[in-house]
């Protein structure tokens, strides 16, 4: 098929990659940014699971989350904003082979991408969706996102915002052929592991929303729920995210939760602050089956499709 | 069935333009298309066109709802739709409102008309019809009155089912089709649907052809331009430009068309829904233009070039995308099928109005391939190259086309298929780390792209500013060197390219440029030109970013340079408007800039094609100011 050497998956064995070949330049993001947690576990992920660096694409839109490819030691696309999911989209439909992972946030995915965000998870094309909602635009400079919390004040509503947030998972669960919908927050490095591991283990979108602190321009946002974990509701069951029971502990209030159980994903959805994993439906079909269907056909196969469709218009 | 008369000896013609024109959905399309390529076959140049109502379902009778087809069939090889049609079918009156205010007829044109409205049992269908064709008379077209459906009716039950293809036979025998050729094309239109269709269409033909014979009292002879035998000896096809383009992009060897429905632009997607398989592609219809070009460079980026395809308001969605395309060198093929604008502007018609917006319609300076084929077989060959332009230059490649090209339907010879065409399999080898992302050549700005995949060749693409080896910076010298580079490209592509040849003597009075969609129409007008002695040539650029070279050397051997284009301009005439702040249309702005030569033009945004008599009118009043001064 390509133009490999005879002995390249042998080699493959042997290359071992550290978490050095997932490392691009330093990150950039604030001190005590979320942002940092998560780009760590996604390259533990990497390590751990030894995905080829060459075979991963870390693909953005525009906002500070969006520059976690630069901060990747695999290939990266830095888009423009909002549209980081037609990319990722593209690059799956006939490229199945890579691994794809998309950082975006909650301006980025909710507001100015909402249209892709409701088509992506409707194409169910495999890849990880990291949403980094930190309630807020942070690269602009504290404007109010569609997730800001009803009152919060912020540069372009010095008084506080007028409208009650969007909520991502209710939306997300209502959208045709979504297939992984999971909450975590950047403050438990265990839980974020374990919820980003089964989102590469899922095939289809892996819908992943991160709580994610802003210490400079929401730093208040998440303060209730972690000054009090118990505002917290624990998703837990065996199809669900596996943590330890010591970090497990840290969670006050929890619940069982069968991850395929949609009406019951959706009222969670409505009425808590979940962590874990809402919805799982692993046998969703994915786009990139039907829209890869012929990447590997020849030159001169090519040629004879194309006569043949030619002949159609022979005088 | 009727006694035959003797045939009487007909007039032999240089061409005729046919005009079938009725409600949508009574077949006048398909009647059209089917005296087309039967007249193709029998060795005659063939232009045809759709004509299209601006709604999908007018109401029945509508002026505004003319649908069918213009064919203009000659004894030569047929380059555009002519100018006012010689002979019309209507199926009824009214239709013929909207062609007239088209300017599409003249004195003496012949109108062949469905009578049955005559007898209506509306009383106000009967006056309609019968002032019609009074009115009509009285401007001097040539009403010959015909009963279609009685006769249709002779045959079928159903004459809305079938009256086209008696129309077929009544043409046939006017122009002297051969009637076996004519079943043959009967049997391939309708061969698929079996033997109970294809039956009565050819009995519904032979009807027409025996009514023709009997009543109708034209005979034409229109010269075969190809002899028998070099007709046997070469392979044609005929097609739209937009069959042509699809046929194109699975030659190149491009394996995703990535797209968003737009009129003139879809039926290209339609046609490569249903055949693209047989290459190995896929047509993805995204949520909307903007997502359609980020999933096709969400391909290009992973190493299979891929295609969107758009008109006038999905380019201005796709602007940033295309901003991205240049900066962050990802090759792509960007094919707008011009329609009339700004906004939604005129749907289905053409217009050569997107050639700025291209070229400048970013923010910054983002310099880019814009290529425009002239002919329907251009469409074919331009998306191949465009292809091979994009992954060499590294960036977007913009083809541009129109409603014109999408619309008409022309013969052309096989393409002869070159493996060479086809995009080969994406390189998967390991890429040599030493090598930069960005590794420009200082000469050319061109560089080479490692995939993903490729081991040791990891890199971030990105749209902000970057270095060589694609790492944001926002210092001064970086960003000079990074607009240098991706400019420099187009001056390496120019140095590879021929100086346009000239239709016509190198030097002389006046020199027509013009591009896209018009060559035809313009070379027809300046034809005429010189045969009647005038210095006249011209010259067709299908390079326009960057401009194809000696352009300047060529123009100073010339009195004076205009270009005929189909977008807007400012007149000298109009109030206010004077040399120094006249808006020239669209390459006449660019050449003015590139070349300081003080270019004229005549435009017009009619949204029709550009008729040749009109520019013959055009250039004869210019000439004739210029060798008044002589
Ligand atoms: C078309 C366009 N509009 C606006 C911007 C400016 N812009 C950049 S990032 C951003 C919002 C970022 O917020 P979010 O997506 O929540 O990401 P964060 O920075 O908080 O991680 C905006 C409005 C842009 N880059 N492009």
């Amino acid at each position: 098929m390509f133009a490999l050497k005879a002995d390249w998956s042998q080699e493959i064995k042997k290359r071992y990659f550290t978490l050095d070949d997932y490392t691009g330049g330093e990150a950039r993001w604030c001190p005590g940014c979320g942002d940092h947690a998560v780009l760590t576990v996604v390259q533990r992920i990497c390590r751990d699971k030894q995905i080829l660096p060459e075979k991963t694409v870390a693909v953005s839109g525009i906002g500070c989350s969006s520059r976690l490819p630069h901060y990747m030691g695999t290939y990266g696309f830095h888009g423009t904003h909002g549209r980081a999911l037609t990319i990722a989209c593209g690059i799956r439909s006939r490229r199945p082979d890579l691994d794809v992972w998309v950082a975006t946030g909650d301006g980025d995915c909710f507001s100015i991408g909402a249209g892709h965000w409701i088509h992506a998870i409707r194409y169910n094309m495999n890849m990880v969706v990291l949403i980094f909602d930190n309630n807020v635009y942070g690269l602009t400079k504290k404007q109010m996102s569609p997730t800001s919390p009803l009152g919060f004040k912020n540069n372009t509503a010095p008084r506080g915002t007028i409208l009650q947030p969007l909520n991502p998972l209710t939306v997300t669960l209502g959208i045709t052929n979504v297939s992984f919908v999971a909450q975590t927050i950047d403050w438990n490095p265990a839980h974020l592991y374990a919820t980003l591991q089964a989102a590469h283990n899922h095939r289809g979108t892996s819908f992943v929303r991160i709580l994610q602190r802003c210490p400079v321009y929401s730093d208040e946002v998440f303060s209730d729920i972690q000054n009090d974990p118990s505002k917290i509701l624990f998703l837990n069951h065996k199809n669900g995210i596996h943590i330890g029971d010591n970090v497990k502990r840290l969670f006050p209030t929890q619940r069982e939760h069968d991850p395929s159980n949609m009406s019951e994903a959706y009222d969670i959805a409505r009425n808590h602050v979940p962590v874990g994993l809402l919805y799982h439906a692993p046998q969703t079909p994915c786009y990139e089956d039907f829209s890869s269907v012929g990447r590997h056909m020849g030159i001169e196969d090519k040629m004879k499709g194309l006569n043949d469709a030619l002949d159609q218009f022979a005088v | 069935m009727t006694q035959q008369r003797e045939p009487k000896t007909p007039v032999t013609l240089d061409e005729h333009i046919v005009e079938i024109v009725s409600d949508s959905g009574e077949g006048a399309q398909k009647a059209g298309q089917t005296f087309g390529n039967l007249s193709a076959k029998m060795g005659n140049g063939v232009w045809t066109v759709e004509i299209i109502p601006a709604e999908i379902q007018p109401p029945a009778r509508s002026p505004g709802g003319a649908s069918g087809n213009r064919i203009r069939v000659g004894s030569t090889y047929m380059t555009n739709a002519g100018n006012e049609a010689d002979l019309v079918v209507a199926f009824n009156e009214q239709v013929l409102y909207s062609r007239i205010a088209s300017y599409a007829y003249k004195q003496g044109t012949v109108i062949l008309l469905e009578n049955k409205w005559k007898t209506d049992q509306s009383f106000e269908i009967c006056q309609q019809y019968q002032s019609a064709v009074a009115e009509f008379r009285e401007h001097g077209l040539v009403v010959i009155e015909v009963p279609m459906e009685v006769e249709c009716l002779k045959i079928v039950s159903n004459a809305r089912k079938g009256k086209n293809m008696f129309v077929v036979g009544m043409l046939c025998h006017i122009y002297r089709r051969d009637l076996q050729k004519a079943f043959d094309e009967v049997q391939l239109t309708f061969g698929h649907k079996g033997e109970k269709v294809v039956k009565p269409n050819q009995d519904l033909l032979k009807a027409g052809y025996a009514f023709a014979a009997e009543h109708i009292d034209l005979h034409y002879e229109i010269p075969s331009w190809k002899t028998p035998k070099e007709r046997d000896a070469e392979q044609w096809v005929v097609m739209n430009g937009n069959q042509s383009l699809g046929l194109g992009i699975m030659a190149s060897g491009m394996e995703l068309v990535s797209m968003y429905p737009i009129t003139p632009a879809t039926s290209a997607s339609h046609y490569l829904a249903d055949v693209f398989v047989k290459t190995g592609g896929f047509v993805h219809q995204a949520e909307d233009e903007i997502a359609a070009i980020g999933f096709a460079l969400g391909a290009s980026y992973a190493g299979r070039t891929a295609c969107t395809i758009t008109s006038g308001p999905g380019i201005a969605l796709k602007t940033e995308f295309i901003g991205l395309s240049v900066m962050g060198e990802i090759p792509l093929v960007l094919v707008d099928v011009q329609r009339g604008g700004p906004s939604t502007g005129l749907p289905t018609k053409v217009e050569q109005g997107d050639l700025l917006a291209l070229m400048y319609g970013e923010p910054g300076d983002a310099p880019k391939i814009i290529i425009a084929p002239a002919t329907i077989e251009e469409c074919f060959h331009f998306v191949i190259m465009a292809r091979k332009l994009a992954e060499t230059f590294r960036g977007p490649v913009v083809m541009l086309t129109d409603a014109n090209l999408a619309t008409g339907v022309q013969p052309f010879r096989r393409p002869k298929l070159q493996p060479e065409w086809f995009a080969p399999p994406i390189d998967q080898s390991a890429w040599d780390s030493k090598i930069p992302p960005y590794d420009w050549d200082e000469q050319t700005g061109l560089s080479s792209r490692p995939l993903p995949g490729q081991p040791d060749g990891e890199y971030v693409l990105t749209g902000l500013a970057h270095t060589f080896e694609s790492k944001v910076v926002y210092d001064r010298d970086s960003n000079q060197k990074g607009c240098e580079m991706r400019s420099k490209k187009l001056a390496t592509l120019r140095n590879t390219l021929q100086a346009p040849t000239l239709n016509g003597a190198d030097s002389g009075d006046l020199l027509v440029v013009g591009w896209g969609s018009t060559l035809g129409a313009i070379e027809e007008a300046v034809g005429k030109m010189q045969k009647q002695g005038h210095q006249v040539s011209s010259l067709h650029l299908r390079f326009l970013s960057p401009m194809e070279p000696d352009l300047k050397a060529i123009f100073a051997r010339f009195k004076k340079v205009m270009t005929v284009e189909i977008n807007y301009s400012d007149r000298l005439d109009m109030p206010f408007i004077e040399n120094d702040n006249r808006r020239y249309a669209q390459l006449a702005t660019l050449l003015r800039g590139q070349t300081l030569v003080d270019i004229d033009c005549w435009s017009n945004v009619y949204g029709q094609p550009m008729q040749p008599g009109m520019i013959y009118e055009q250039l004869l009043a210019k000439i004739e100011k210029i060798e008044e001064v002589v």
